[in-house]
């Protein structure tokens, strides 16, 4: 029977070529980074024993570089780090206030938003706040590395791209411009600790007030989180006014497949995603407003 | 399997263990070091019965395999106290009686300490919200609250 292994490499070449070669041999493979999602499975009954492969140890994975021609955000950087940095408070505060939502102080210590995407979970906070945002994935492969904007990532429930042998490097993000805000908005029973209901990202551009560019996501009412066009199409151009706004949100009901669960019906949750859908547009508003 | 050496620094001292490639930090302080301080409550990450810090990052234990503490400075509840006696957390959870089975206060411990250190002086509902991975079922958490404020007070203005 495998057993468990261990191995930190310090090179994507050392990483790829392990992922290679324990295909190779038939061993399963684990990558890990903050591992908050990891160990738990681990820990599930039946769960195979496997190579941990942690990438923590490269260069590429603790990048974390916020500039005029763009953002990236390592797959080993932790949320608790890009919280506190000052300069994407300021950029992507959507995307911040999404990861903050996710789980304790302990566990945002650890926890990756890159890992909170691989993980693929319909309900995964940062994931519609990514897409927002215009997030792509920098792909490790083989043969070298492939960008997937982040809506393409997500094939599934608890399923991404990633084919075998690859692995996640980082997130590209375009710089926001002076007048481009995100926002995510997610509704759940109790305000802290709790995995949502229903989640809403927007990112808008208001030039002299008119909605000039916008992107808009939702998630936990379908089996991924996903970008939704008609909901920004449905605000462009306008002066974000109460029709539009509303046609915005009426549009991500109708993009919705929700499940019902104890969390909420679906019928319940269609309703709140179209409210949340406003609210953020709102929120994303005044903040172009208040910078 | 062969186990795996690690060398890494526990509460200022050198450390060496071996552990298993699966096994978590928790279970190499409690059961290799003998560092029985630091509790598990649920081994998922949701109670912070584990809570211990990470070059100065709050963690849950639990969810970090101790293989991943190679190279790190780790710091548990036995590290809290100074040579001249207790830290005022631990005096101020035992002045307003902020517990009462005592599994979670390790963890409670640990993470307020981390709150202090980086916000000297908290409201309530930071404190709350910082705390809010760490559960308790005795308490009521409101003699935890009056604890770390009370600490916070006497460590900003030393008697």
């Amino acid at each position: 029977m495998e057993s468990y292994g261990y191995a930190a490499p310090s090179s994507v070449a050392e990483t790829v070529a392990l992922l290679a070669s324990s295909a190779e041999q038939g061993l399963t493979t684990q990558i890990l980074a903050g591992g908050t999602d990891v160990l738990v499975q681990m820990r599930s009954a039946g769960h195979q024993a496997r190579t941990i492969i942690d990438i923590k140890a490269l260069a590429e994975t603790n990048r974390l570089e916020v500039q005029a021609d763009g953002i990236y955000i390592g797959a080993a950087i932790p949320s608790a780090v890009i919280n506190e940095n000052q300069a994407l408070q300021e950029s992507l505060p959507g995307l911040l206030e999404a990861a903050d939502l996710i789980g304790s102080t302990q566990i945002q210590g650890r926890a990756t938003i890159c890992g909170n995407l691989c993980n693929a979970s319909p309900a995964g906070d940062s994931i519609p706040a990514m897409i927002a945002a215009g997030a792509v994935c920098d792909i490790a492969t083989p043969s070298g590395s492939r960008q997937v904007p982040v809506e393409d990532f997500l094939v599934g429930v608890g399923k991404n791209a990633l084919a075998p042998g690859e692995f996640l490097l980082g997130l590209k993000l375009p710089m926001p411009s002076a007048n481009t805000k995100d926002a995510y908005l997610r509704f759940t029973p109790r305000t802290e600790m709790d995995i949502a209901v229903a989640g809403v990202g927007v990112s808008l551009t208001v030039t002299d007030g008119l909605c000039t560019a916008a992107r808009v996501a939702i998630g936990a009412v379908a089996p991924t989180a996903q970008l939704v066009t008609a909901a920004a199409d449905a605000i462009i151009g306008t002066d974000l006014n109460e029709a539009a706004v509303h046609a915005a949100g009426e549009a991500c009901k109708a993009a919705a497949s929700p499940i019902s669960d104890k969390r909420g019906t679906a019928e319940y949750r269609r309703k709140v995603v179209a409210v949340l859908c406003r609210r953020a547009i709102g929120v994303a508003n005044q903040r172009i407003q208040g910078s | 399997m062969a186990r795996l050496q690690v060398e890494t620094v526990i509460n200022g001292e050198s450390k060496e263990f071996l552990c298993d490639a699966n096994q978590s930090m928790l279970d190499v302080l409690r059961d290799e070091l003998g560092l029985t301080g630091t509790k598990e409550g649920c081994g998922t990450g949701d109670c912070g019965a584990c809570s211990i810090l990470v070059d100065g990052r709050l963690v849950c234990s639990c969810l970090m395999l101790g293989v991943e503490s190679a190279g790190k400075s780790v710091e548990t509840i036995e590290g809290i106290a100074g040579d001249d006696g207790l830290h005022p957390l631990q005096r101020q959870f035992l002045e307003n009686a902020a517990l009462q089975c005592g599994i979670c206060t390790p963890g409670f411990i640990v993470a307020s300490k981390a709150l202090l250190e980086k916000n000297p002086n908290p409201d309530e509902e930071t404190i709350r919200y910082w705390l809010a991975g760490n559960l308790c079922r005795c308490t009521g958490y409101d003699k935890i609250i009056r604890a770390v404020q009370d600490a916070a007070a006497e460590m900003s203005h030393p008697a």
